[in-house]
């Protein structure tokens, strides 16, 4: 029986969820082993495009893509990618939700490239040149770049089987949707993969896991305010922790650093909108609603992995 | 044909809804752009509703609730409060106007109050114009 074939593409991602494949260590030798990587671009494999767009259409078994779709290059690959593959798989929180580089929807194309080359401190760019998308080199060789876009998760550009969560996904995760891959305990396609449970259900310092009740946060903190407790709840003693809504398929590292978690997992299984569930499962959480106002800057806390995927950005920039 | 809003109003079964229902019985008028949907309190009004209703055309979400203190559930319209001012501090922040989104207290024996407060958010959306995300559904 010929291998499994494995496609991965990095889209408008930081090579982070590479990496977290990577980290699978010895057990990457087993996936290596077990699956052919056809294509892995731009980061690990020398595959052309021009190559992959020759493959017939359903041949490659699954494809990985991490990033999200922020340019009309990462559009194109991601539509090769769906023809080519039987399974395709958003793989880390860019790719499912838009991750915190989908935070540019706050701003304009022209916001960003001013600030990028032009308004900087450390800029000098007096005639305030932009990348362009077309340029002729020597008068003959005409080189082009893809055009910007709104960042949008790979689900509005094309139809995405199994979703994996995380910035990255923990190696252990990695392993684990790797494994139901290759033994093909999938679960139904649209789904998330992953063990269903949210980051409190396997956090170390949830007092109901410890027959505890769970009190009412009655101050808010950043986390540059004092220390938490050794293994008290980070909600409770007020850091804006979004470990209710957010699947703990990391095991709960963050909160065991003393980090509270910023929800990079995507949403626990029922959730749709990420970023409103956890606007309302937070502000259930505290005392009285004088502390809501303390709350700094709610939109980069709660959309910071979710921005394209959530209202109202899902349907205002698409 | 000229535009007329569309308003969702979610209302607490125990305290709203029995305001609407008195506004009624008393014959006080209000506009007829109002449409309500009845839920069993204002805690159970995830902000996810308000986002949906706004998804699909509504030009104002305005929700009802019991006033402190007279929560059948005890402490339903606290968690209420708490949410939708959070949602309000996002909206405002994401370029939404936070004036189509409106929470008020009305109880069961203030079916005058219910159609004063839809009359003058029925003028409020009216002078706002239609949802922008509008069609985008």
């Amino acid at each position: 029986m010929s291998k499994p074939k494995l496609a991965y593409y990095l889209a408008g991602g930081c090579g982070g969820c590479d990496i977290a494949v990577v980290d699978l260590s010895e057990a990457l030798i087993d996936v290596a082993l077990a699956v052919d990587i056809v294509f892995w671009a731009p980061t690990v494999a020398d595959v052309k495009y021009k190559d992959l767009e020759a493959m017939p259409d359903g041949s490659i078994d699954v494809g990985l893509i991490s990033g999200n779709v922020r340019n009309s290059e990462h559009e194109h690959i991601a539509k090769v990618l769906r023809n080519k593959c039987k399974v395709l798989i958003a793989f880390g929180i860019c790719a499912a939700c838009g991750g915190i580089k989908g935070l540019v929807n706050l701003h304009t194309t022209e916001e960003l490239l001013d600030k990028a080359y032009v308004n900087t401190f450390s800029t000098d760019n007096p005639n305030k040149e932009l990348p362009q998308t077309t340029c002729v080199v020597d008068g003959k060789y005409e080189l082009t770049l893809p055009t910007l876009m709104y960042a949008k998760p790979l689900d509005e550009v094309v139809k995405v089987d199994y979703y994996i969560g995380g910035c990255p996904p923990h190696y252990e995760h990695v392993k684990a949707a790797f494994t139901a891959l290759l033994s093909g305990q999938l679960p139904p396609p649209g789904s998330w993969i992953t063990m269903g449970k949210a980051v409190c259900e396997v956090c170390g310092r949830n007092p109901v896991l410890k027959g505890k009740p769970k009190r009412f946060a009655t101050e808010v903190k950043r986390t540059i305010d004092g220390a938490p407790s050794e293994d008290g709840c980070l909600l409770e003693e007020g850091y804006l922790c979004l470990g209710p809504v957010t699947q703990g398929d990391c095991g709960s590292k963050c909160p065991a650093a003393n980090i509270p978690c910023r929800g990079c997992g995507g949403p626990i299984p029922g959730v749709k909108d990420y970023s409103l569930r956890a606007i309302s499962s937070i502000a259930s959480m505290f005392d009285n609603e004088d502390l809501i106002d303390q709350i700094p800057d709610p939109v980069h806390l709660f959309y910071r992995y979710t921005l394209p995927s959530s209202f109202p950005y899902k349907r205002l920039k698409s | 044909m000229a535009w007329e809003p569309r308003l969702i109003v979610i209302a607490c079964h125990w305290c709203t809804y029995a305001g609407a229902d008195l506004a009624g019985s008393l014959r006080y008028s209000y506009p007829p752009t109002v449409h309500i949907v009845r839920v069993p309190c204002s805690g159970r009004v995830e902000p996810e509703f308000i986002a949906e209703a706004l998804r699909r055309g509504a030009d104002g979400v305005f929700i009802g609730g019991c006033h402190f203190g007279d929560c059948h559930y005890k402490e339903g319209n606290y968690k209420a409060i708490r949410r939708f001012k959070l949602l309000k501090r996002s909206l405002t922040d994401l370029g939404i106007q936070p004036e189509r989104v409106q929470l008020e207290w009305i109880s069961g024996s203030e079916g005058k109050r219910f159609a004063e407060a839809m009359t003058e958010f029925d003028a409020k959306i009216r002078e706002l114009g239609p949802n922008p995300m509008k069609g985008g559904a």
